[in-house]
C-alpha cells in the first residue's frame, strides 16, 4: 500500500517538474495522460477478468462530441466541453453496458469490437457530417473564459489534465478497495459464489463499465482539444488494442501503472518514430510480448517489486456446484 | 442490380469464408481467439502476389499462378503459422484468456510491420491469373470468371475437404475429439500438442489461401489484414465460433449484405457486416449454428 | 404447520438418460436439522441445486416461508434468507478469509459506498466473531488460495452463515475434515446455527455424525427420498444398512 503511494507520487512529481523544463513535451504528456485514462478505464475492466477490444468508441465518441460542439461554436469553453463530453461518453457506455455486462470473455470482447467497429465505420462514411477518414478540426476554445495563445493553452491543458488524472487515481484507486471494487475482482474469481450471495454480478459489472467508459471519455475530450483535431482512427480497433497494451505495459496491480505503461508508450512511440519509423508496432509487439512471458505484473510490477504466485488453472478453482 | 450484387456477395462471400474458417476452426481446437488471423492473409496475399509477379519475369506461363498460390497459401501456413504456435501460444493455453488475446494481439503488431518492411508500402498488384481465366456472361452481365468460379470453388472444396478430412480421417477425428472434450481425449492418448499445432497450420494456411486468391483482385495495401481480422470475427461469431459449415452460411450472409448495401446503400457497406455481428451477438450470443449445451452440474 | 418454512413438492428433472429428481419432496420445519443421506449419484447435490435456483425443475415447485420461489435465481432466493455451501468450497480464492466474509456482509447490509474501504467496514468484528466461531480466528488475514481443502469448506459455511439466512444447505460440511475433527466442526457449526436459530439442511456421508447432529434423516434413492425418519429409526433400517451404510459410503 505504501509502495502505491510512493510510486504514483514520484511519477507525479516527475510529471509537475518535467515539463517547466522542457516545455515542448507538453503536448505528448497531455495525450500519455489521456491515454492513461483510457488505460485506467481498462484496467478497471481487467479487474472483473473482462477485456475490451473496443474502448476506441468512448474515447473517439467523447473527442467528437467536443469536435462538434466546439466548431458549432456552442459551449465554446473547456471548462465545459470537457464535462459534457465525458457525460455524453458516459451516457453512451450506460446504455451499451445494460446489454453488454451479460457476457463474457470473448463475447465481451468481440462485442465491445464490433460496436466500435460500427461507430469507426459511421465516422468514416457519413463523410458530410464527420468530415470522413481525414476528420474534422477543433477550433480552440477558450479556458476559464480566457482566449488563449498556444502555448500558454498547451501548458494549462496539461495541468488541469495532471489534475484530473490525479483525481481519477485516487478515486479508482477507492473504488477498487471498496466493496464494490472487491465484488468487480469477485467476478473473476468466483461468479457462482458472488451470486449466492445476492449480489448482481452484472449490476457490479455495469458500474465498472460505466466507469471505464467515462474515464476513456475523459481522455477522449482533452485528446481532442490539446491535438485540435479528431479522426475516426481514434475509434479503430487497433487503437482500443493500445489501450489494452498501455494497462498492461503498466501492469494491472496499481492505479499508477496505466499512466506509468501510457508515458513509456509515448517513450517508445517517440523513439521509434526517429529510429524504426516502420516498425515501431513491431517494437510494441516485441515489448508486449516480453511482458507477457518476463514481467506479467508490468512496468508497475517491476517497481514495486511484487510478484504474484503463479495461479493454478482457473478450471479446477470454477469446477461448479454439482457432484 | 439484384443479380450483381447477388454474384459480388458469392465471391465475396468466399473468400471470407477462407479467412473465418480458420479462425473458427483455430478457436474451436485451441480455444484462442487469434487477432493475428487477418496478418496471416495479409502475408498470403503479399507471398502470393510477390511470387506471381516473379514467375511472370521469369517469363514462366500464367496458369502456374494457381499452384504458386497454393504453395504459398502452405508455406505461410506452414513457416509463419508453425513458429507462431510453437514458439509463443504453447506457453499461454493454460493462462487467462486475456493473455491468450494479447499474445495474439502482439503478434498481429509484429506481422503487421513485417509486412512493410519486407513487400514495402507501395501498393502491389498481380491481376495477370484473374485477367488469364477470361470472363463469363451471367444473364447479360459480364463477370470474371475468377470471381465468379474459381474462388467459390475453392472455397467449396475447402468446406467439402475440412468436412471430410474432420470426419473420415483419423487425425481429423483426433481434432474434433479435442474440440469436444480436451481432457478426454488427452486420456485416450491423443497428443494435444501436435493436433494444436497442425489445426493452427491448417487455420493460417486457409487465411493465407484467401489472401493468396484475393492478390490477384485488388491491389494490396498495408492495412489489410487489420480489415480483413474484424471481418472474420464477425463471420465467426455469426456463425458460432467453432462451427464450419455455419461459417459458410454467415459468411455468404454477410457477403451479400455487403454487396446489397454496396448497390443500395454505398455508405454503409463496410458497416453491415458489423452490424450484423452486432445484432447476432445479442440476440444469440453463441451463434446461430450453435445449440446450446446443457449447463454441467 | 405453521412453522414450515420449506417445502419441495415433487421435483422433476431429467437430463441425458438421467433422472436426477424423481418426485422429490420434502418438508422442512423451522430449526430442524436435516442431514440427506444416500450413494453417490442418488441426487443429493440436484436437489439443493433446485432448492436454490441453480437449476429449474421441470415440474414440482419449491414453497419457502409461504413464497414460490421455484422460478427464482440464486440470487434472488438467497436475498430471501436462503444460504448454501458447497460440496467443492466457492470462494474468492486471491482474497483474504475476513475479505470474503466482507464481502457477504456488504452483501447482506448493501454497503456499495464507493469510498468505504472493505476491510474497514463498520460491522467487521461482527465478521471475527463469526470466524471465532467457527475456530477459524487465526486465518483472517491468509490468502483463501494457500489455506487446506478442510478449512475451506469451514469458510464456504462461514460465507453462508455471514449472510444471516434463515435456512442453510451444507454440502458435505465435514469431507475436507480429518475424521477425528469431525465431531468438533459439528459443535462449533451447530452452536452458530443454534445461535441464530437457522434451520439447516446438510448432506452427510458420515453415519456417526448424522446419528450425533441430525434431528431427521432424509435416505435419496433414484432421484426422491426413500425414508424418512428420526435417526434411530433410519440409522436402524435394515435396507439403509444394506444400502446406504453397506455400501461403504
Amino acid at each position: 500500500m505504501s509502495r502505491q503511494i510512493v510510486i504514483g507520487a514520484g511519477l507525479l512529481i516527475a510529471l509537475v517538474v518535467f515539463p517547466l523544463l522542457s516545455p515542448w513535451s507538453t503536448v505528448i504528456l497531455t495525450v500519455a495522460l489521456c491515454e492513461g485514462l483510457a488505460a485506467l478505464g481498462i484496467l478497471v475492466l481487467l479487474r472483473a477478468g473482462q477485456v475490451s477490444f473496443g474502448h476506441g468508441l468512448y474515447f473517439a465518441f467523447s473527442a467528437y462530441v467536443v469536435a462538434f460542439m466546439a466548431t458549432a461554436r456552442f459551449g465554446h469553453e473547456v471548462l465545459l466541453l470537457v464535462p459534457i463530453a465525458t457525460a455524453a461518453s458516459g451516457l453512451l457506455a450506460a446504455l451499451i453496458g445494460l446489454f453488454i455486462v451479460r457476457y463474457r470473455a470473448i463475447f465481451f470482447g468481440m462485442l465491445n469490437l464490433a460496436i466500435s467497429m460500427v461507430f469507426f465505420s459511421l465516422l468514416e462514411k457519413l463523410f458530410s457530417i464527420t468530415g470522413g477518414a481525414d476528420g474534422k478540426r477543433v477550433p480552440r476554445p477558450t479556458l476559464a473564459g480566457m482566449t488563449l495563445e498556444r502555448e500558454s493553452f498547451e501548458f494549462w491543458m496539461f495541468y488541469i489534465t495532471l489534475a484530473l488524472c490525479v483525481v481519477a487515481a485516487l478515486f479508482v484507486a477507492r473504488y477498487l478497495l471498496s466493496p464494490g471494487g472487491k465484488a468487480l475482482e469477485a467476478i473473476k474469481s468466483n461468479e457462482t459464489r458472488l451470486e449466492y450471495l445476492g449480489v448482481s454480478s452484472r449490476k457490479v459489472l455495469f458500474g465498472a463499465y460505466l466507469l471505464s467508459g467515462l474515464l476513456a471519455g475523459l481522455g477522449g475530450a482533452i485528446i481532442a482539444l490539446v491535438s485540435g483535431h479528431v479522426t475516426p482512427e481514434l475509434a479503430y480497433w487497433v487503437r482500443s488494442g493500445e489501450f489494452v497494451f498501455i494497462a498492461i505495459l503498466g501492469g494491472a496491480g496499481g492505479v499508477a501503472g496505466p499512466f506509468l505503461g501510457a508515458l513509456m508508450f509515448q517513450i517508445i512511440r517517440g523513439y521509434a518514430a526517429v529510429y524504426a519509423p516502420e516498425t515501431w508496432h513491431a517494437v510494441l509487439g516485441v515489448m508486449l510480448l516480453i511482458i507477457i512471458f518476463f514481467a506479467p505484473t508490468g512496468l508497475y510490477g517491476l517497481i514495486a517489486g511484487k510478484k504474484r504466485a503463479a495461479k493454478p488453472p482457473a478450471a479446477v478453482e470454477r469446477a461448479g456446484a454439482g457432484q | 442490380m439484384i443479380l450483381l450484387a447477388a454474384l459480388d456477395g458469392l465471391a465475396y462471400g468466399s473468400l471470407i469464408f477462407l479467412v473465418a474458417v480458420g479462425l473458427s476452426l483455430i478457436f474451436g481446437v485451441l480455444g484462442v481467439l487469434n487477432i493475428a488471423h487477418g496478418s496471416f492473409y495479409a502475408i498470403g496475399a503479399y507471398v502470393a502476389a510477390s511470387a506471381v509477379l516473379a514467375a511472370a519475369g521469369m517469363g514462366l506461363p500464367t496458369w502456374l499462378a494457381f499452384p504458386l498460390f497454393l504453395i504459398s497459401a502452405i508455406l505461410v501456413g506452414v513457416v509463419v503459422g508453425g513458429t507462431v504456435e510453437a514458439l509463443l501460444l504453447r506457453r499461454v493455453y493454460r493462462k487467462e484468456e486475456v493473455l491468450q488475446l494479447l499474445v495474439t494481439f502482439a503478434v498481429f503488431m509484429i506481422l503487421e510491420d513485417a509486412q512493410k518492411v519486407i513487400f514495402g508500402t507501395q501498393p502491389l498488384f498481380a491481376n495477370a491469373p484473374m485477367n488469364w481465366l477470361g470472363t463469363i456472361e451471367v444473364f447479360g452481365i459480364f463477370y470474371t470468371n475468377y470471381q465468379l468460379v474459381l474462388i467459390p470453388l475453392v472455397a467449396l472444396a475447402v468446406l467439402v475437404g475440412l468436412r471430410t478430412f474432420l470426419r473420415r480421417t483419423s487425425f481429423g477425428r483426433a481434432i474434433v475429439a479435442v474440440t469436444q472434450d480436451r481432457e478426454a481425449a488427452m486420456a485416450m492418448g491423443i497428443d494435444a500438442t501436435r493436433v494444436y499445432l497442425i489445426t493452427f497450420i491448417i487455420g493460417a494456411s486457409l487465411a493465407a489461401l484467401g489472401g493468396a486468391l484475393s492478390s490477384s483482385t485488388t491491389s494490396l495495401t498495408p492495412g489489410i489484414g487489420s480489415g480483413m481480422i474484424v471481418l472474420s470475427f464477425a463471420v465467426a461469431a455469426t456463425a458460432g465460433l467453432g462451427r464450419i459449415e455455419g461459417a459458410a452460411v454467415a459468411a455468404l450472409m454477410i457477403g451479400l449484405g455487403r454487396s446489397a448495401a454496396v448497390y443500395f446503400a454505398p455508405e454503409f457497406d463496410v458497416l453491415i457486416p458489423y452490424l450484423i455481428m452486432v445484432v447476432v451477438l445479442l440476440i444469440k450470443p453463441e451463434g446461430l449454428f450453435t445449440t446450446l449445451q446443457t449447463r454441467k452440474v | 404447520m405453521t412453522d414450515l418454512i420449506l417445502e419441495a413438492r415433487e421435483l422433476e428433472l431429467r437430463f441425458g438418460g438421467v433422472q436426477a429428481a424423481n418426485g422429490a419432496s420434502l418438508q422442512v420445519r423451522a430449526n430442524e436439522r436435516i442431514a440427506i443421506i444416500g450413494p453417490n449419484g442418488a441426487g443429493k447435490t440436484t436437489f439443493i441445486n433446485l432448492c436454490t435456483g441453480y437449476i429449474k425443475p421441470q415440474s414440482g415447485r419449491v414453497i419457502f416461508a409461504g413464497q414460490d420461489v421455484t422460478a427464482l435465481s440464486p440470487r434472488a432466493i438467497t436475498r430471501l434468507g436462503i444460504g448454501r455451501s458447497f460440496q467443492i468450497p466457492q470462494l474468492f480464492i486471491e482474497n483474504t478469509v475476513i475479505e470474503n466474509l466482507l464481502l457477504a456482509l456488504s452483501a447482506r447490509e448493501g454497503t456499495w459506498s464507493p469510498f468505504l474501504k472493505l476491510t474497514k467496514h463498520p460491522k467487521v468484528d461482527e465478521m471475527w466473531v463469526l470466524l471465532e466461531i467457527v475456530g477459524l480466528k487465526d486465518t483472517g488475514h491468509r490468502i483463501v488460495r494457500e489455506l487446506p481443502e478442510g478449512m475451506r469448506k469451514l469458510i464456504d459455511i462461514a460465507v453462508a452463515l455471514a449472510l444471516e439466512p434463515r435456512l442453510i444447505f451444507m454440502d458435505e460440511p465435514t469431507s475436507g475434515v480429518s475424521s477425528h475433527e469431525k465431531f468438533q466442526v459439528m459443535d462449533t457449526l451447530t452452536r452458530a446455527l443454534d445461535a441464530r436459530a437457522t434451520t439447516a439442511i446438510f448432506v452427510e456421508h458420515d453415519m456417526d455424525v448424522v446419528a450425533r447432529y441430525a434431528s431427521r434423516v432424509a435416505v435419496w434413492s433414484g432421484g426422491r427420498i426413500a425414508l424418512e425418519g428420526s435417526p434411530d429409526e433410519i440409522l436402524n433400517h435394515p435396507e439403509v444398512r444394506e444400502t446406504v451404510i453397506g455400501a461403504g459410503v
